[in-house]
């Protein structure tokens, strides 16, 4: 293994000096890994995750992984890496658009079985006909499957974001699965600079005995998670037992805020607070509104940006408090169902201030232009 | 380099050409400059001769939009396909061209029809022409540098960044040992690279190719223009 110094978290994400490097989202995965302390990595390839795996196996080749291999699917990947995780050590995978479809049984089981598993998933559209161009829809599914969801703007929101996943996914009061979702090609094969921490430094290792549930070991061998499940039991205990563990799923996530809140600076950001129209919204969205919204300003429109980092557990206080003082709300997304339209409608007093739009999707890109024709729209 | 006004570029070319490494190349070494630069492709399931775009955006100020350049500055064309078959993302292939925008095809002859001509004329566009894939073969021994080839005509078209930046990044992306590729692309580079001992041989024989491809480049008069008709 390579020799790197363990450092306290805060000081790596928020202290250690850092050196720009310009490189695509895939490369910043790496870098991220590199620093993760990670002990194990599992593959399956597909666009335009590919190169993020590879890149994680080179990586493992020089040292800084213990193990890494590649499954035989999807399914069989996220299956493996959830055997990982109970088996106590620290584990990474990627996935992306119908990879992610593929293994979806697996998702919500990582969450009820509480473990601190943190995915990258490289969105891509899903439906057919087939493509492997960007596309958030699959975020959409997996908004109730129980794992936190962040979503990264670029490269570094993606590279600060996996190194932060680990750090809250283990926290005894949280101990569910992290994703941190990046927009395929916007940003996994976007090359743009990044600013990286020391080579030679890395998290702290996971300890499974911070677990809240009991660690599969010596004295908890594996049969005991199949022999003693709800399942088996037909009663009233039993429905009761997965009624309640349903919400503390829930509640582990709610508890997540604080952690969130503490290596984000905030589930969301905002600019010009005092803005009478907000644009808001999450992931390469966000950069296109923020060309939008020079351009407008520079016309005088006092329009606003609020960037959402974390989708699950959601920023409903935040955004309800800001929407009450704005006079209209524009949600671009690069999907066809609207899924963060209709999130922040649930959460706020005056839906009908919602443009749920404009949305982009199945590979195109979102031009800032058609983001400026709302702005202004709204601003008469 | 001195401030600069952004500048968006699209390469249209087919599977196998370059343009990805080209846009690579082109904006490592606008970053090495000083400037703001992102860079990325666009391609379907990875095969030759299909479709595939990169784009490149340089600026002296960050830029944050991503993905498809759609309102291109400049529009650079790797192979008669992307025009005479539509090739490309964007039908015709100039869609979204700014005005006072500029063209360089890889070809020796007008592939683009008199309506389209007079079009451009409208965008008080410039149209540019390079035999590029015939100057790699002839200079640097195989078509596989149509892509050098073509940043030789957008250099002698426009200096967007320093020669001595577009060199560095070229020893970097060829060099070994940082870049990572897919299987194809690192076929592909095996078989440029393979025909050197050594990567400075390379490097030189493609300065030697930025330069004869430089002055080849030649403009196609638009109607109503000077040359014109």
């Amino acid at each position: 293994m390579i020799d790197q110094k363990i450092v306290d978290p805060d000081y790596l994400l928020f202290e250690a000096p850092r050196t720009s490097e310009y490189i695509t989202g895939s490369e910043a995965v790496r870098e991220a890994i590199k620093r993760a302390n990670v002990d194990m990595a599992i593959a399956y390839p597909i666009t335009p995750q590919s190169e993020s795996m590879h890149l994680v196996g080179d990586i493992y080749a020089q040292g800084y992984v213990k193990e890494y291999f590649r499954g035989e699917n999807e399914f069989a990947v996220m299956s493996s890496v959830a055997g990982a995780s109970m088996a106590g050590v620290r584990v990474f995978t990627a996935t992306g658009g119908p990879g992610t479809m593929r293994a979806f049984e697996v998702f919500p089981t990582w969450a009820g079985a509480r473990l601190p598993i943190v995915c990258a998933f490289m969105t891509r559209g899903i439906n057919s006909p087939l493509t492997i161009q960007p596309d958030t829809i699959e975020m959409a599914y997996l908004l109730e499957t129980g794992i936190l969801m962040l979503h990264a703007e670029n490269s570094q929101d993606l590279h600060d974001m996996l190194l932060m996943a680990f750090m809250v996914a283990e926290k005894t009061d949280v101990h569910i699965p992290v994703g941190v979702f990046a927009d395929g090609f916007f940003v996994t094969h976007t090359r743009d600079k990044v600013n990286m921490l020391p080579e030679d430094c890395k998290l702290p290792s996971y300890d499974p005995y911070t677990s809240p549930v009991p660690v599969m070991d010596m004295e908890n061998v594996p049969v005991r998670q199949m022999r003693d499940p709800f399942v088996m039991k037909s009663n009233f205990i039993s429905y009761a037992a997965h009624a309640s563990w349903q919400q503390e799923i829930d509640a582990a996530a709610e508890r997540s805020r604080k952690y969130l809140n503490h290596y984000l600076g905030g589930l969301i950001d905002v600019e010009h607070e005092d803005a009478d129209i907000f644009i808001v919204t999450s992931g390469t969205a966000v950069s296109q509104s923020r060309e939008a919204i020079a351009t407008a300003r520079e016309e005088g429109i006092n329009v606003g940006l609020v960037k959402i980092k974390s989708i699950r557990p959601f920023p409903g206080e935040e955004i309800r408090a800001l929407a009450s003082r704005s006079k209209g709300i524009i949600v671009p997304e690069f999907n066809r169902v609207g899924w963060l339209a209709k999130e922040i409608c649930s959460v706020i007093d005056e839906p009908r201030k919602v443009v749920r739009g404009p949305r982009v999707f199945g590979g195109m890109t979102m031009p800032p232009e058609l983001i400026l024709a709302e702005i202004r729209r709204i601003n008469q | 380099m001195n401030a600069m006004e952004k500048t968006f570029i699209r390469m249209s070319g087919l599977g196998g050409q370059g343009a990805v490494t080209a846009a690579h190349i082109l904006g490592s070494a606008a970053n090495k400059d000083g400037l703001e630069s992102t860079v990325n492709p666009f391609f379907g399931a990875e095969k030759r001769l299909a479709p595939a775009e990169s784009y490149v955006r340089i600026s002296s100020e960050k830029v944050y939009e991503k993905g498809e350049v759609l309102y291109p500055n400049i529009i650079m064309i790797f192979h008669p396909h992307v025009i005479t078959m539509g090739k490309c993302y964007t039908m015709p292939f100039f869609d979204g061209l700014q005005e006072g925008g500029s063209i360089l095809i890889n070809a020796d002859a007008p592939l683009v029809s008199d309506e389209d001509l007079r079009h451009l004329a409208d965008l008080k566009a410039k149209v540019y022409y390079v035999p590029a894939t015939d100057i790699a073969t002839k200079v640097a021994g195989s078509e596989l540098s149509t892509n050098i080839a073509m940043l030789g005509g957008l250099y002698a078209m426009r200096k967007l960044t320093s020669m001595e930046a577009l060199k560095e990044s070229m020893v970097e992306r060829f060099g070994g040992g940082k870049f990572v590729a897919s299987g194809t692309t690192a076929a592909l580079d095996d078989a440029v690279t393979g025909k050197f001992a050594k990567v400075s041989q390379m490097i030189e024989k493609n300065m030697e190719l930025i330069a004869a491809a430089g002055a080849a480049l030649t403009e196609f008069p638009l109607p109503g223009t000077k040359g014109g008709e």
